[in-house]
């Protein structure tokens, strides 16, 4: 330490500094574990975090087992009835051959003639999915190019926001705007009265549309995160060699974060396969198997409300069919889910 | 580095412990060039002026990096900027084909003339611009596409459908960069599948393949291994024949090397120029002095 011998009080506070490091990081007392109160309550935190994390896991399996206990096969033991005889608790799967169920072309358990083809309910989710899909992923990835590329700062800190809110409206709001919006004031004088075709009251088209709208977010905002993430250096290069925005734009930041784009793509699709109140208001109960987006369909999600929210009995067959729909459904956007993990996990290794 | 140079610092360090104080001191202060200043170091006097910039100042917001900047690049030769960290040499050099417009808040004053034309003119078409003054950066920077497809990018963006034509300056692009004989045949193979040198020297090709007059460098061999950084210096040293080059580098045996002239920027203000060699043995700032003897930066 170098001392200045003609300023006294600057020797005293290097003194005084010196002693107080010394105090701080002399060694003090044994390394034994103090068997205190500090430990028991750095467990307790321990737990209580461990159980949070453990709830969403919980659920998970405890849905999987009540879906597979009611549509595949049931484990309750058998019930003995008021008369004496064996009522044996059987599971959804165990009454519908799956063979029926995968192949019928029907859909009728509220009928007296009672048909268990999935079919029709599929044909209207991914119809509905399909019309969603043509209409967000375009209109997302746009705006992700724009927000990513294009806009300044200031127009970023305005549009993200707005995006934001669009994802926060209630999916309740988002069909009662297509019931009373979509099908009376688009659909109908665009389709109906300009190109003829006959536009239902209740139809896919229109819950398509909303269910689109609704998906723009999500596309938007995991795709802008892909597409920031593109190496700043990539965009210069691309730049100097005389690349217009749209170039470096469309030739190599949008193929460069491609797998990113298709894995938001495929998780806002899942999305618009679970997507249920919309669709239950703007689409109807029909279900058939049918290529016209204009006339009423029924989905997946929307049969399970109609019997969840009917007069049906329980243990019933219709009772029991929901959940061989809602295992169906939840078997379609795991593997969109899982799909769309392995495509962003090869994505991360290209750039790390 | 390469072997057979000298490294500063050697010449500042004591041989042996038991060496006399006043010998040190004596050989530190010696205004020895601590490079080999090759032949080829010098400019013939008769070049054309094809870059100059006229009293260029440059401001990323409020804080100005560049201060009134004069400085000629003669064609057809390589022009070295040298200076410590955050001197402003990357700064200048992405002025010369305005690399800086596509970051928020940059502005400046005064003049970039290419071929006597004023590349900040309202009339200038940048993404023209830029075709005629190409860029390579320190970092290499493949797309993630073939080998084929990086080259002909340039080509493409600029309106090249004809594959013959785009398959012809595919090949001349890599041979020129001295890269054809290594990549003939995997044109179609990932081009994040090369190795750093080769990436690097597909990046000048692709630059090449865009025909452009000049072309800029941002410490190009930085990143690479020796080996590698001596095939860059020589295609480099090569390329001085066809093209006018400014190169920014931190390795002043680099800039030995490979230039024919030599710009020394110091905190935004550029301190000297000259031709490489008098500027390496002969210096006339005193920081300029200091800066190639390794007394600091």
């Amino acid at each position: 330490m170098k001392l200045s011998s003609d300023n006294p009080f600057k020797k005293e506070t290097e003194l005084a500094t010196d002693t107080q490091i010394e105090a701080v990081i002399a060694p003090t007392g044994s390394l034994q574990r103090s068997a205190s109160l500090v430990r028991v309550k750095e467990g307790f935190i321990r737990t209580i975090l461990l159980a949070c994390a453990g709830v969403s896991i919980l659920t998970t399996i405890g849905i999987i087992f009540v879906l597979f206990s009611n549509a595949v096969y049931d484990v309750a033991p058998d019930r003995i009835g008021a008369d004496g005889k064996v009522k044996p608790n059987e599971a959804f799967f165990q009454i519908v051959s799956p063979v029926e169920f995968l192949t019928e072309t029907r859909w009728t358990p509220q009928y007296a003639e009672k048909h268990f083809g999935i079919l029709p309910l599929v044909c209207g989710t991914l119809m509905i999915s399909g019309i969603a899909a043509m209409i967000g992923i375009p209109v997302g990835l746009c705006s992700a190019v724009y927000l990513s590329e294009y806009a300044t700062p200031r127009a970023r800190s305005i549009i993200k926001p707005v995006l934001e809110v669009l994802a926060g409206i209630p999916t309740v709001v988002y069909g009662y705007f297509a019931l009373v919006f979509v099908t009376p004031y688009l659909l109908k004088p665009l389709i109906q009265d300009v190109l003829g075709f006959d536009v239902g009251v209740f139809n896919a088209a229109s819950a398509g549309i909303v269910v689109g709208i609704m998906i723009i977010p999500m596309i938007s905002s995991l795709s802008e995160d892909v597409l920031r993430s593109v190496p700043r250096s990539l965009r210069e290069a691309a730049y100097a060699l005389g690349s217009t925005r749209f170039d470096v734009s469309t030739k190599v930041v949008v193929p460069a974060a491609l797998s990113g784009i298709i894995a938001s793509f495929l998780l806002a699709i899942a999305r618009a396969i679970g997507e249920t109140m919309a669709v239950t208001i703007a689409a109807g109960q029909t279900a058939v198997v049918t290529g016209n987006p204009f006339e009423s369909v029924a989905t997946m999600t929307s049969y399970i409300v109609n019997v969840s929210l009917g007069d049906t009995e329980l243990g019933s067959i219709e009772e029991k069919s929901i959940y061989a729909v809602g295992l169906t459904l939840f078997m379609m956007t795991l593997a969109m889910n899982i799909i769309s993990q392995f495509v962003l996990r090869r994505f991360r290794e290209v750039y790390n | 580095m390469n072997t057979t140079l000298n490294d500063p610092m050697d010449e500042l360090a004591p041989t042996t412990s038991s060496e006399p104080a006043t010998e040190k001191t004596e050989r530190f202060v010696k205004p020895v060039a601590p490079v080999e200043i090759p032949e080829t170091a010098s400019l013939s006097v008769d070049a054309a002026t094809k870059v100059c910039t006229r009293n260029l100042d440059f401001y990323y917001g409020n804080n100005q990096v560049l201060f009134d900047v004069s400085l000629d690049i003669p064609e057809k030769s390589v022009t070295a900027l040298i200076g410590p960290s955050g001197c402003g040499k990357s700064t200048f050099l992405r002025t010369l084909n305005r690399m800086n417009d596509i970051i928020e808040g940059t502005r400046h004053t005064g003049e970039v003339l290419l071929e006597g034309t004023d590349i900040y003119a309202s009339e200038i078409d940048v993404v023209l611009l830029r075709k005629r003054v190409g860029m390579v950066f320190q970092k290499s920077t493949p797309f993630p596409k073939s080998i084929f497809e990086n080259i002909a990018y340039g080509p493409k963006v600029a309106g090249l459908r004809n594959k013959a034509r785009l398959a012809e300056i595919v090949e001349a692009s890599l041979k020129r960069a001295a890269l054809w004989d290594e990549v003939k045949d995997r044109l179609q193979d990932s081009a994040m599948a090369l190795s750093g040198g080769q990436q690097q020297r597909l990046c000048i090709a692709r630059t090449l393949a865009t025909n452009p007059d000049v072309i800029l460098m941002d410490e190009p061999a930085s990143a690479l291994d020796p080996a590698s950084t001596a095939r860059v210096e020589d295609l480099i040293f090569e390329l001085r024949k066809n093209y006018t080059i400014v190169i920014v580098t931190h390795n002043m045996q680099q800039a030995a090397r490979v230039s024919q002239q030599t710009a020394f920027f110091f905190q935004g203000i550029l301190v000297e120029t000259g031709v490489t060699k008098e500027l390496f043995t002969n210096p006339v700032e005193k920081q300029t002095e200091d800066y190639i003897t390794g007394r600091f930066g």
